[in-house]
């Protein structure tokens, strides 16, 4: 096994003040490079939770988590935003693309906030990757002119723009049809194999789970399975995608 | 262009309907700061125009004469009982010539001329006036006090015994240019002069009294043969009049009247005048400053949701902060621009409004560049400032809870 990308031991988490809601138990796992990995799990498990912590979004109330070998605990907020814009990219179910901006400007995006000042270099790897997800022609339309299945791939390109070891995806395909949702699925797929980029994603869908390498199921902010899954890299057997990983 | 910039004026093209009714109330918020600034500094600019039309900045003359109580030969005891002030008479300052010089040399002065000024009566027939006899050097007085662009008839000449009077005198007397008047000072010097002008310098006192005569004859009418009675300065900074005035007092050891000692009323009402008007400035900014404030405090809580996004890919807080900020000081400054060219307008359009018979304008206006620089500064200010609050509370957004709820 590879060295862990990311890594969570005892991770919890907790809200309220005074009525307090334990969300997460003791999470402890570790995810490799280029591991195409679903999360799944009834609503109300702690899915959206732990991906906020996963995303550094959020600080786990114990536990460590370590990014590279990192304590991220240790980092302050400004450094710690600099380290997530720089190695983690996000898909939401809700594309969370910019309104005021064309497509190829919300890709430019990130980018453009790290860095502080456009340049064609910048300009030319989002067109780049905006070709690669098949929307060359629409560019220049303001991402509310583009369809649902449109808008998030052009999401997807903008969590692909920093180039980043992880990619988390919270119901990428969740208000898609499922042909549009296939597309955007492949195309995860597709730059997971390419850039060897990480990718977690959590999912309702048990179609979706059953074509990623690793499942990992969490019940009541445990997990409760982590295992393999049906379209992993030493695992090509199409035919076995059904009910190997369901909900 | 940097991204901060990408992303104000992004947002403030987007909210196109809140934009425009944020800059409309800065404009109109600066508008009215043009305008009550243009109106107040163009009325006071020309009541201070006029006040000075008339009299020179600082005017020197010889302190009066005091009393002198009568001292015994062997102690400083007094040995009257009542000691007179004496009538003051007119009389020379002493070595004019090297007091002249000294004045000049006095930082501030731009110009200064000596003259003699006495009281006489002005006789055409049987009629009879009291009148000021102004003897002055035509070339240096001119440049004190400009008699020369109000003559009404004929041109302001003083050579010999040619003289210029005011047009009440003239109406009174009947008189025209190559008219002969006798004047006569006290002890009966008498003069007879032709009028080679009638001057109208808007004050009815002067235009009634005034006698212009070269120094030389009012010297000889007033009994100062060779000496002068005041010596009239110009300075460079009209404010600065009063401090000039008191240095000169203590340089020559005569007395020195500025003209804001001579019109105390006047610049009190002019600095009262001025600070109304800063008053209703400084609540005009609040309310500009609170409407900047509260559009940007909706436009963030409309824009949470892609503040949260921005955050969570990584855009640094500062940047979050500067590009409210940037919203603020770019609506300032647009708005300031538009309410620069809104009070100017209005302020043009009130002055053609009513015109003094001359042309003038009953109500003037003193738009100058520096004013407008200054409120656009100002507006840009309060923008960044009115910002802050929204930029703050933009800043403190979490981004999970914005991505959780939407």
């Amino acid at each position: 096994m590879d060295d862990p990308l990311l890594r969570l031991e005892d991770v919890t988490k907790d809200y309220g003040e005074r009525i307090v809601t334990r969300v997460l138990h003791g999470i402890s796992f570790t995810l490799s490079p280029g591991e195409f990995t679903a999360l799944i799990g009834p609503s109300g498990s702690g899915k959206s939770t732990l991906l906020h912590l996963l995303g550094l979004l959020d600080r786990p109330t114990s536990g460590r988590i370590l990014l590279r070998g990192g304590d991220t605990g240790e980092l302050g907020q400004r450094a710690l935003g600099r380290l997530r814009g720089r190695t983690i990219g996000f898909v939401f179910q809700f594309h969370h693309l910019l309104p005021a901006f064309t497509a190829v400007e919300n890709v430019m995006m990130p980018i453009l906030a790290d860095r502080g000042r456009a340049d064609d270099e910048m300009r030319g790897h989002a067109v780049g990757l905006l070709e690669r997800v098949g929307l060359a022609d629409r560019m220049h339309n303001r991402v509310t002119d583009l369809s649902g299945g449109q808008q998030q791939r052009v999401a997807v390109a903008r969590a692909l723009s920093m180039t980043p070891a992880l990619v988390l995806a919270d119901e990428p395909t969740g208000n898609l049809d499922t042909e549009s949702g296939d597309q955007v699925f492949a195309l995860l797929r597709q730059f997971n194999r390419e850039q060897g980029t990480a990718f977690l994603i959590v999912t309702h869908d048990p179609r979706l789970a059953a074509r990623c390498d690793r499942i990992i199921e969490l019940v009541d902010g445990r997990i409760t399975s982590d295992r393999t899954g049906g379209d992993g890299q030493w695992n090509s057997a199409s035919d076995r995608r059904d009910g190997r990983c369901g909900d | 262009m940097p991204f901060e910039w990408i992303v104000a004026i992004r947002y403030l093209r987007e909210g196109r309907v809140q934009s425009l009714l944020i800059l409309s109330g800065v404009a109109v918020g600066v508008g009215v700061i043009v305008f009550l600034s243009a109106l107040i500094s163009g009325l006071q600019v020309s009541l201070i125009d006029r006040t000075l039309g008339t009299q020179a900045h600082i005017v020197l003359r010889r302190a009066d004469e005091m009393p002198r109580p009568l001292l015994e030969r062997d102690g400083p005891v007094a040995v009257t009982a009542h000691v007179e002030r004496p009538a003051q008479r007119l009389r020379s300052i002493l070595q004019w010539q090297q007091v002249l010089d000294s004045v000049e040399r006095m930082p501030g002065v731009v110009a200064l001329t000596p003259t003699v000024t006495g009281s006489a009566f002005a006789r055409k027939g049987t009629a009879n006036r009291a009148v000021l006899i102004r003897g002055v050097d035509p070339a240096g007085f001119l440049r004190i006090i400009d008699v020369g662009s109000k003559i009404t008839a004929g041109r302001f000449d003083i050579t010999g015994t040619d003289a210029v009077v005011g047009s009440e005198l003239a109406a009174a007397l009947g008189l025209t240019v190559g008219d002969k008047i006798r004047l006569s000072a006290p002890d009966d010097r008498s003069e007879v002069f032709t009028i080679r002008g009638i001057f109208d310098i808007g004050n009815k006192d002067a235009n009634e009294r005034w006698v212009f005569v070269s120094l030389r004859s009012g010297q000889t009418l007033l009994d100062l043969i060779g000496g002068v009675s005041t010596i009239e300065v110009k300075v460079a900074d009209i404010f600065s009049a009063e401090s000039i005035a008191q240095g000169l007092s203590a340089r020559t050891g005569l007395e020195a009247d500025s003209w804001m000692k001579t019109n105390t009323q006047l610049l009190v009402g002019l600095r009262s005048q001025n600070s109304s008007s800063y008053m209703i400035q400084l609540f005009v900014i609040i309310a500009v400053a609170l409407g900047i404030a509260s559009v940007l405090v909706v436009s963030v809580v409309q824009k949470s949701r892609e503040i949260g996004i921005l955050k969570a890919m990584g855009t640094p807080t500062r940047r979050i902060i500067r590009v409210f900020l940037i919203e603020g000081a770019l609506v300032g400054l647009v708005g300031s621009v538009l309410g620069v060219a809104l009070g100017a307008g209005l302020s043009l359009f009130f002055a053609s409004l009513a015109k003094n018979p001359d042309g003038s304008p009953t109500f003037p206006v003193d738009l100058n560049l520096a004013l407008f620089l200054r409120a656009s500064i100002i507006a840009t200010i309060t923008g960044i400032v009115a910002a802050a609050a929204p930029a703050h509370r933009a800043a403190r957004l979490d981004p999970v809870e914005v991505i959780r709820y939407g």
